[in-house]
């Protein structure tokens, strides 16, 4: 891939032992919008805040048919399959061709064995993605982390899935701006024998603490599954009901 | 005569009450002569997942390695077996993949699924896959396996049953065929055990 000085891995090691790029691919990530992810006894839960840099942005929303997908020009929390459901933080135009790559390869795995694919292999093959980009020629890091939610025979799980490719499943993580602000308040709150409405007022309060303004149904986007294995993005008239429960 | 016609082959697979029998014959030959009689066509996948190859020799031992090979990387990967049915378009994926150069195999897998649901299936050398409630036949003798079939099935068998079934069926419609024969091997599995078992007919 090219000629000069761009032919070789910008990850290369540190003396330190780091791999600068990854760091500052993470850097990238904690300056992002905040999002986060519970895990409860019966489904799980993802959220992040949506802040449109002005009021001229064009946030069209379209509630479409049975299946509640809203068509919003900017919708940050995206399925993977029916059945996993995925969060980020960092860089939105990164988000959308790890999307694309990991549809794809949940696709070939139904294809090729007809059964839907179990989270930790589509985790672990996004991760495995985006360890590449840390180890091939003329590319760079992905500037997002992942939060990735879904519910298979195994139950539901949460993973965090970081630039450099590592992935840890999590009771319930956060990531961006506020992330430690949020983690401190969830590592509080949060209970083993949550259920998922619960977990779904946990994650409002959490986004809450840090919310700069006034949080309403057009600011954050909230994904849920539960034992029914159906991701679904919440609606913003639902999102508003589970604000005035908050309340 | 048709390639799938050299080296002689018969297997059937039945389906009792939570539990299954996959059985073969034992003869491997050139066309008229017979070089073995104690070839391997039915292998275990794993404890509850069998699969039976009728067709051209080399293919059967090639596919049965390459699906061992797949297998065991899935394991390794998912931690877990793979069900009946995944395995099944797994081997059907396998088969199309070669479309344009096939095996020259016919699969039958058989397999207790989830609850101890017993599963069986055969396809054809391009991955078409044929389920069944009943029972499946392949390889040379498969149309007098057919007629025995039908005619000695009832459902809900248990497994010694079953395997008087399976085996009368096997060493009847070998006898019609002069490709196929030389004894049968018979596995009938149920949830808790494996019982092998090889059959002496008419050894000709």
């Amino acid at each position: 891939m090219g000629d000069s000085q761009y032919s070789f891995s910008l990850t290369t090691f540190s003396p330190s032992g780091k791999l600068v790029q990854i760091e500052h691919a993470l850097t990238a990530v904690g300056s992002g919008q905040t999002s986060l992810g519970i895990k409860a006894s019966n489904g799980v839960v993802i959220a992040t805040e949506k802040k449109l840099p002005s009021i001229l942005v064009d946030e069209e929303s379209v509630v479409t048919n049975v299946n509640q997908m809203s068509l919003l020009q900017v919708q940050k929390i995206q399925h993977l399959t029916p059945n996993i459901g995925v969060v980020y933080s960092g860089m939105g135009p990164d988000f959308r061709v790890l999307v694309r790559k990991s549809r794809k390869q949940a696709e070939q795995y139904n294809r090729l064995y007809k059964e839907p694919i179990p989270v930790t292999q589509l985790v672990r093959e996004t991760a495995t993605v985006m360890q590449e980009f840390t180890q091939s020629g003329g590319v760079r890091p992905f500037g997002v982390s992942l939060l990735v939610a879904g519910y298979d025979d195994k139950g539901p799980q949460l993973y965090q899935v970081d630039p450099s490719g590592s992935y840890f499943s999590w009771k319930a993580s956060a990531m961006g701006k506020n992330v430690s602000n949020a983690k401190t308040f969830l590592e509080k709150r949060y209970t083993e024998d949550m259920e998922l409405d619960d977990a779904i007022h946990t994650a409002i309060l959490t986004l809450k603490e840090g919310f700069e303004g006034e949080i309403s149904s057009k600011n954050i986007e909230i994904g849920k599954i539960g034992a029914d294995k159906i991701f679904r993005v919440l609606t913003p008239a639902e999102i508003d009901d589970y604000l005035a429960e908050v309340e | 005569m048709s390639i799938f016609e050299y080296n002689g082959s018969a297997v059937v697979a039945m389906v009792g009450k939570n539990c299954f029998a996959i059985a073969s014959d034992r003869r491997l030959g050139v066309q008229l002569q017979t070089i073995a009689t104690d070839f391997q066509r039915i292998s275990k996948i794993h404890d509850r997942v069998f699969i039976g190859l009728s067709g051209l020799a080399t293919d059967v031992q090639t596919l049965y390695q390459r699906l061992v090979f797949r297998h065991k990387l899935y394991q390794l990967r998912e931690e877990r077996d793979m069900k009946p049915e995944t395995f099944a378009s797994l081997v059907s994926a396998i088969l199309y993949e070669k479309r344009f150069g096939p095996y020259l195999c016919q699969p039958v897998i058989a397999g207790l699924g989830e609850d101890d649901k017993p599963f069986i299936c055969t396809m054809d050398s391009i991955g078409a896959k044929e389920l069944a409630k009943d029972f499946v036949v392949s390889g040379t003798a498969s149309e007098s396996l057919y007629g025995a079939c039908e005619a000695m099935y009832k459902p809900d068998m248990e497994a010694e049953e079953l395997f008087e079934t399976i085996s009368q069926a096997l060493l009847s419609s070998v006898d019609r065929d002069c490709l196929s024969g030389w004894g049968g091997h018979v596995y009938v599995v149920t949830p808790n055990e494996i019982k092998e078992r090889i059959l002496k007919g008419r050894m000709d």
